[in-house]
């Protein structure tokens, strides 16, 4: 077990101008599950194989505890992996596929059976020790991929989307396994993912990547709360905040009918007149319409009632969509007016031109 | 005379396609108009039928004539039984072409596995791959007379003292001390050299099988073993190369029937002289200098009882590769 820190580590493909992982600068502690998020072509599937030793470093290094692992094939880099499409090895059974490590490294048979047989029974694979990856189900393959990683006792975890082969109910119970298993056995681990909720509720922190760029790196809760910029503020959440463009104004910043006032401070950070006013969908006080002074005025198009909450889809009277919560079984209705009211402790504020979030 | 010629060309295409199809139309009639449980039976007669009769002509007839043929005597009119086997048997030029072709069938397929699989892995690592592929693949495109007469240069023969005209000779006789070898004629050198200019148009055929085999294996299992601790050569050893076997079989397997039925190499270059003849070029004497056709038709027989095993081997794997996918 080992922390795991990029340096400044950039990662160009030939013939492209613009860096696939920009000096990303990133310290992961030991026992930590970091999870690297982003749209797909951001950087975070390369930043993981740079780690891995799959991917040259351009610029910059990587360190797995205090050794610069930089210049290190993968084979010496004493890490596991678990791909996206599990990389079984087809011609052999599932006990020596977990095995495969220890028999390049001449551990003895008996230790190795022993060892084995942890790791699948950790698992729940008992059962399936002597049968080809071909002859297992999806879900089980994924544990054969698991297993793989385990029986090492490795420095680190590297898993790149190891959940998105799998259907949506198996995907969410793997997810709190794989959380749990990594809790109990305390291996560093990087997680690799597009699915944001992934993300949120298996990371003891999130990193956020857009464009080969690091833009932040918080617990969950933090980056839910205070997203640093635009684009995490929109890409963390499900459905998205709601961002208006507003101008700035003696009041504050306006959008429509809506004002938000601004502090001194945000007033001096700011780089130019438009903000953008950020309300995640849960950050509304739902009116019926009575068109009082700081509220949007919308009309409802589509209510999603999923039983204990629903999400309300509107549209405001300049045709910008808006999202809201509401509680189950609303009342809430298509084509009914509704006047939404934002709670101050929700709102969040961004430079138009910077992206930046303006601190109160 | 060229008109007539090709007036009845034109016809003869013209009146296949005709005949074709209305073939097809009378066929799908019939077999629309049949009972719905006759139709399989229906439609495979109607649309397999005319191949497997063509087949039947042309293969299967003559191949149970010279079964025939084979227990006849020299001109095809009296029964002899087994004679011609048992003369075979007791010849010693027939008995060192069995013997020849058995090292045919035995080396041929190992070494052209060999060289092709270094070559593919090798090549896969060149920067300009697929110009050296290109390369390497040429032999496979020149005719076996020709390939023939190459190696026959090649491997010239000058006495001691002369100016060696054979690449080889020339290379051997650089080192000090070297007397220049008679490749074709020396028993312990010729029927290796023939196997070796074999190899040599046929290594490339081999190569790109077994390159595109090495394809088929995803990237990501190597990245895995490698993740894994694996060093290069562990990975091929124990990743590339058993998920390589069923190519490298179908390669082996075919590199066995041609080892079975090599002629031409042999013929051009030493016309079976100092004990090179292989089944085929004895079976052409037989025929054709000593004018015998049992004896012949027993050679054929023979040579076909060698290959029908390997064949029934190769369908076999072929099918269940196709039942795996």
């Amino acid at each position: 077990m080992a922390t795991v820190s990029f340096a400044d580590a950039s990662r160009i493909y030939p013939d492209t101008d613009a860096p696939a992982v920009d000096s990303l600068d990133l310290d992961i502690a030991d026992g930590e599950f970091l999870v690297l998020v982003g749209p797909s072509g951001c950087g975070k599937s390369t930043t993981l194989r740079m780690l891995a030793g799959l991917e040259p470093v351009d610029g910059g290094s990587v360190f797995i505890g205090e050794r610069d692992v930089t210049n290190v094939p993968a084979k010496d880099r004493d890490i596991a992996m678990v791909f996206q499409s599990y990389a079984l090895y087809p011609h052999m059974t599932v006990a020596d596929n977990i095995g495969f490590h220890l028999r390049i490294k001449r551990v003895p048979k008996q230790e190795r059976a022993k060892r084995v047989h942890e790791a699948a029974s950790l698992l729940g694979l008992e059962d399936y020790l002597d049968r080809k990856p071909a002859k297992l189900s999806g879900g089980q393959r994924q544990r054969v991929a698991m297993g793989r990683a385990i029986v090492r006792q490795p420095l680190a975890f590297l898993m790149d989307e190891p959940l998105s082969n799998l259907d949506a109910k198996l995907r969410v119970q793997t997810r709190t396994q794989i959380a749990a298993l990594q809790r109990r056995l305390g291996v560093t681990t990087v997680y690799v993912t597009h699915d944001q909720v992934e993300a949120m509720t298996m990371g003891d922190r999130v990193a956020v990547l857009d464009k080969g760029i690091l833009q932040q790196c918080d617990t969950p809760r933090e980056l839910f709360a205070r997203p640093v910029n635009l684009f995490v503020a929109g890409f963390i959440g499900s459905p998205a905040m709601n961002l208006f463009p507003a101008t700035v104004n003696e009041q504050g910043a306006t959008f429509e009918d809506l004002t938000v006032p601004l502090t001194p401070s945000q007033r001096r950070e700011l780089s130019a007149d438009q903000v953008r006013i950020g309300v995640r969908p849960d950050g509304w006080e739902v009116g019926s319409g009575d068109g009082s002074a700081s509220s949007l005025e919308a009309t409802v198009e589509v209510v999603e009632e999923l039983g204990t909450e629903a999400f309300v889809y509107a549209i405001t009277e300049r045709q910008t969509p808006v999202v809201t919560r509401a509680e189950g079984m609303t009342t809430i209705d298509k084509g009914d007016k509704i006047s939404l009211v934002p709670k101050v402790e929700s709102l969040h504020l961004f430079d138009e031109t910077t992206g930046a979030r303006l601190i109160a | 005379m060229v008109t007539t010629r090709l007036v009845q060309t034109v016809v003869a295409v013209v009146a296949l396609a005709v005949i074709s199809g209305v073939y097809l139309k009378a066929g799908g009639r019939l077999i629309s108009g049949m009972p719905t449980r006759l139709r399989g039976v229906a439609a495979a007669t109607v649309w397999v039928g005319p191949a497997v009769l063509i087949v039947a002509i042309v293969l299967v007839g003559p191949a149970l004539s010279t079964l025939r043929l084979s227990l006849f005597d020299g001109d095809g009119d009296e029964f002899v039984g087994a004679e011609n086997y048992t003369t075979a048997a007791g010849n010693d030029e027939i008995l060192i072409s069995l013997r020849n072709s058995v090292l045919w069938v035995v080396s041929l397929p190992v070494l052209s596995v060999a060289v092709g699989l270094a070559m593919a892995v090798l090549a896969d690592r060149v920067r300009y791959e697929s110009v050296v592929k290109s390369v390497l693949f040429l032999p496979v495109a020149i005719s076996a007379v020709a390939a023939g007469v190459i190696w026959r240069f090649m491997l010239d023969y000058r006495p001691p003292g002369a100016p060696q005209t054979g690449t080889l000779n020339a290379i051997v006789t650089a080192i000090p001390g070297v007397t220049p070898v008679a490749w074709l004629v020396d028993r312990t050198t010729n029927n290796v050299a023939l196997i070796g200019a074999t190899l040599w148009t046929q290594a490339g055929f081999a190569m790109v099988i077994l390159s595109a085999g090495l394809r088929s294996i995803p990237g990501e299992l190597s990245e895995a073993a490698r993740l894994d601790g694996a060093s290069e050569w562990q990975l091929f050893r124990r990743i590339k190369l058993p998920l390589l076997a069923p190519t490298i079989v179908v390669v082996m397997t075919t590199m066995a029937v041609i080892a079975l039925k090599a002629f031409d190499i042999v013929y051009v270059m030493t016309n079976g002289a100092y004990d090179t003849d292989v089944l085929a070029t004895s079976m052409y004497k037989q025929l054709f200098s000593d004018r015998h056709q049992g004896r012949a038709s027993a050679i054929a027989t023979i040579l076909m009882l060698a290959v029908t095993p390997i064949m029934v081997y190769n369908v076999r794997v072929y099918r269940r590769e196709a039942v795996g996918r």
